[in-house]
């Protein structure tokens, strides 16, 4: 039986039925079509998925759909505000923190909730946060940099 | 032809790519995006064997579930003439091809396909799977390599004989093949020796670990058309394999490459394409098919795991006099192992007088390995500079001194076979000695190592087309997915040769009807050979422009020149008029001889050697034999850096990749032939807080045959680190390692035995 669960996603009130063995990760990309999270691994080893349920910082492939009962989700899909992209956006883009991009919505989503904790982080804090997001292209370097760069940028303003 | 001295507008400069905002928003498609209506859920049973025969396959009881749609055996795909055709850098036998993809009457390693199914969910799929009944009869079974070549090995093809070999074998054996490659005289060059280091290295099977896994799409229509999306290094490639395997005819197929999170070599053929092309064309509804972390590990990739032995011999000088190489490669389950560009490029960085190469290309029960960022070259070269960088510690040399005295440059001939032209490997040498890395200081317990690499870059079959628009605003049609920069990479070319704003041209990523064939993305050929073709099409636009000028003029063709996105009358005899744009010819296009489009198909020829040089910093805790990476530069000749960002990010992600070789990755078999960690947590890849910074120097020795100079970049960075990070760790504690990883307990027990 199916199970009908409430939640907000990205703002916006929504409503989904799911198993009990579906994660939320597959609820994101199957039912809602929020395709943006990505799954590399479904064992909570890469960050691909990483979202953010309740202010915290977890991967949606470890949180099963029933689980998100009354919570706020927020996802890749939200994080621009409208045409503006976030900071950490923007950065990524001129930094060329990019290569093939897989990882990208999850190095997005863990740095902007480790900016929102601690907006002067230095390059090994950087590092320990972001090391549950598997990054196969870039050895990380543009990435980190990107991330200081925007946590400097969003310092001044 | 080159122009490389010329300043760029666009060229050289680190633009935003055109694909950026869809990639930080998470609108980009890639492989497991994409659905369709009425779409179907494949999934696929694998062998829990290493080595089994396959007595029956039963299907009944999974048929009948409610809500399975097709399923398919080995018995449903066609047995292939065993016939060895060129791909790229490799060669590729369909009939294997075939047999991996879908087990017959033999399993050959553990993840084998024995069967797959199509169900209307994901959940009915797996279900079905646990009712398809397979009976084996488990065969001994055989992983490692030298294993594998004992006359008293299992052996795994009964129809396999060693070839390159006279008198050619009478019995099967797992050695496939045996090739070499010689020059001079070994033992003369040994007898001038003044020093001989011979050792045997060892090393293993890495993944490419691209984070996305493998994801397909693909719908048959009644009328035989078939549609495939899906995550592929090349669309026509996927296309050219799944006409051969199913026996299509290639123009029923069109394959769309979705976005691609991560290849390296990996996503360079097929595996669940064809049956998921197969599954649609008995149940006639799109089937997806998408691997799981652990299905990847089990059954696809890796690149070999090797077994060598390598004798080098100089004088007190320095010079290099002799050189033998024995090289072993794992090929997995079926014949194909990147032997021969191992044996190939293990020398080719030096002018060795005499030298010997001999390889074997062994298939033992592991899956088929494919291609890893420059396919064989890493494993041989490793060993090689290795015992370059012993020889250089007996003599007390600098290792880059050594290098530099032995480098192969202008004029040189490889011991494959060709001259080379325009190289810069001595500059990568120079620039390293120069870098403030390698004249800094190091402390206790800190070691520096360095190491070079070489790679041949390829050309190969590229297209595109530019189509202008009447407002001046270009659409390029490329054919190679975009795995890392190449749309931003290829505009940049096309705007510099169009001389117009590089925001104006807009690239996009064809499927296979809209081009002629395009080889894959693979070979660092896309900037290169795309850039060629690119640069034709351009011209070919140019061409036109020029031609409607000369129309709205009345003035004769010859009398246009064109400079700067500008034509104009070439002097004042041919007229007087007013400079137009290219936007302004466009503009009038409709009136002048309708659209205005550029074409260019071409057999890029002509592709640079590449040459890099790393230098890496350790620190070796003596408590726990971790190693540390504290420093790390990596220095190449790249031609021309058509987007110096993308350039540099090929270079850190190739070093960390290979750092990854050398520190931790491997594949770890029980007693039973099955994989103990087939997943990120127990195979484990660099992570952020493993690596430092990773410095660049980008070296720019042009490429004469490419207008802009272009070299590939992308494969010869993953060469030199696993020797680098040897050799800083040998500096670091005074023992020259020789199997891959040197991973804790391996570090901790060398340092025991010193003590
Ligand atoms: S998919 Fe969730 S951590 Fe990898
Ligand atoms: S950019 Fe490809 S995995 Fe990070």
């Amino acid at each position: 039986m199916k199970t009908h669960i409430t939640t907000t996603v990205n703002g916006e009130p929504e409503e989904f039925l799911c198993e009990t063995e579906q994660t939320l990760l597959d609820i994101l990309r199957d039912e809602l079509n929020l395709t943006g999270s990505k799954e590399g691994c479904s064992s909570g080893d890469c960050g691909a998925c990483s979202i953010i349920l309740n202010g915290r910082l977890v991967c949606a492939c470890l949180v099963l759909a029933v689980e998100a009962e009354g919570q706020k989700i927020e996802t890749i899909e939200g994080m621009a505000d409208g045409e503006e992209l976030h900071p950490l956006q923007k950065n990524f883009l001129k930094d060329a923190a990019l290569q093939c991009g897989i990882c990208t919505p999850g190095f997005l989503i863990a740095a902007k909730a480790l900016l929102e904790k601690n907006l002067n982080p230095t390059e090994k804090e950087v590092r320990y946060w972001l090391a549950g997001n598997l990054c196969r292209c870039t050895g990380y370097d543009k990435i980190i940099r990107s991330v200081l760069n925007t946590a400097e940028e969003m310092r001044r303003k | 032809m080159a122009t490389a001295l010329k300043d760029f507008k666009w060229v050289g400069t680190r633009a935003v790519r055109p694909d950026g905002v869809e990639k930080v928003t998470g609108r980009a498609k890639f492989g497991a995006d994409f659905s369709l209506p009425g779409m179907l859920i494949g999934k696929v049973l694998r062998s829990p064997h290493a080595h089994a025969k396959i007595k029956s396959i039963n299907i009944e009881a999974a048929r009948t579930l409610n809500g399975v749609k097709a399923i398919i055996t080995g018995s449903d795909f066609n047995e292939l003439p065993s016939e060895w055709v060129p791909a790229g850098e490799v060669q590729i036998n369909f009939r294997d091809l075939s047999r991996s993809i879908m087990a017959r009457n033999k399993v050959l390693f553990e993840g084998h396909p024995v069967a797959a199914v199509a169900a209307t969910s994901e959940i009915i799929a797996r279900e079905a799977l646990a009712l398809i009944k397979v009976e084996y009869e488990i065969l001994p079974h055989v992983i490692d390599v030298e294993a594998a070549m004992s006359p008293d090995a299992p052996i795994l093809h009964e129809d396999l004989f060693t070839a390159g070999v006279e008198p050619s074998p009478k019995t099967a054996s797992n050695i496939a093949k045996r090739v070499d490659y010689s020059s001079g005289n070994i033992d003369d060059g040994f007898k001038e020796a003044d020093v001989i280091i011979e050792k045997h290295f060892t090393t293993q099977p890495v993944h490419q670990g691209y984070i996305e896994p493998h994801a397909t799409v693909a719908s048959a229509s009644e009328d035989g058309q078939c549609s495939i999306w899906t995550s592929t290094q090349g669309q026509y490639v996927v296309r050219a394999y799944c006409s051969e395997v199913l026996q299509l005819d290639i123009s029923s197929i069109r394959v769309t490459p979705s976005e691609i999170g991560g290849g390296f070599g990996g996503k360079t053929t097929v595996y669940l394409e064809p049956l998921a092309l197969a599954l649609s064309k008995k149940a006639f509804r799109p089937v997806k098919m998408v691997m799981s972390r652990e299905e990847v590990f089990r059954s696809s990739g890796p690149t070999s795991g090797s077994s060598m032995k390598i004798k080098i011999g100089a004088r007190s000088d320095g010079t290099i006099t002799a050189a033998d190489v024995e090289l072993k490669y794992q090929a997995g389950a079926f014949p194909g192992s990147p032997i021969m560009p191992g044996c190939m490029c293990a020398l080719a960085p030096y002018n060795i007088s005499n030298a010997k190469v001999v390889g074997y290309d062994v298939v033992v029960n592991r899956p088929k390995v494919v291609a890893y960022r420059a396919p064989g070259a890493p494993i041989s070269e490793y060993a090689v500079e290795c015992v370059i960088n012993e020889i250089a510690t007996k003599l007390n040399i600098d290792p880059l001194d050594i290098r530099e005295k032995n480098a192969a440059k202008e004029g040189t001939r490889a011991l494959y076979g060709p001259q080379f032209g325009a190289i810069g490997y001595i500059e990568t040498l120079l620039a390293a000695r120069g870098s403030n890395h390698y004249k800094s200081k190091l402390h206790e317990n800190q070691g520096r190592g360095v190491a070079s690499g070489f790679w041949f870059n390829i050309g190969g079959e590229s297209c595109a087309t530019i189509n202008i628009n009447t407002d001046g605003t270009a659409e390029l049609v490329l054919g190679n997915p975009d795995i890392g920069g190449s749309r931003a990479s290829l505009a940049m070319i096309a705007a510099e040769a169009l001389g117009i704003d590089y925001n104006k041209v807009h690239p996009i990523i064809s499927d296979t009807s809209g081009l002629g064939y395009n080889f894959l993305t693979g070979g660092s050929r896309t900037t290169f050979a795309g850039g060629l073709a690119v640069n034709e099409a351009a011209e070919d636009v140019v061409r036109q422009i020029r031609e409607r000028a000369s129309k709205i003029w009345d003035i004769p063709e010859e009398a246009v020149t064109w400079e700067d996105g500008f034509v104009r009358p070439a002097g004042t005899n041919a007229g007087n008029f007013e400079p137009l744009s290219l936007a302004d010819v466009a503009g009038m296009a409709a009136k002048t001889g309708g659209p205005i489009s550029g074409h260019a198909q071409l057999n890029a020829q002509g592709a640079g050697p590449g040459f890099g040089t790393h230098i890496c910093d350790v620190e070796v805790d003596e408590e726990t034999g971790r190693v540390t990476i504290l420093r790390y530069t990596v220095v190449q000749d790249v031609g021309k850096a058509i987007h110096p960002s993308y350039v540099e990010g090929q270079m850190q992600g190739g070093a960390s990749q290979g750092i990854g070789w050398a520190l931790n990755e491997e594949y770890i078999y029980d007693e039973e032939g099955k994989l103990q960690n087939a997943g990120f947590l127990d195979y484990r890849i660099p992570v952020a807080s493993d690596l430092p910074m990773i410095d660049t120097i980008i070296v720019e020795v042009p490429n004469p045959r490419h207008p802009y100079g272009v070299k590939g970049v992308g494969e010869v960075p993953i060469v030199p680190p696993m020797a680098a990070v040897a050799g800083a760790i040998a500096d670091a504690i005074g023992v020259h390692l020789t199997d891959l990883p040197m991973s804790p307990p391996r570090i901790l027990k060398e340092l025991n035995k010193k003590q």
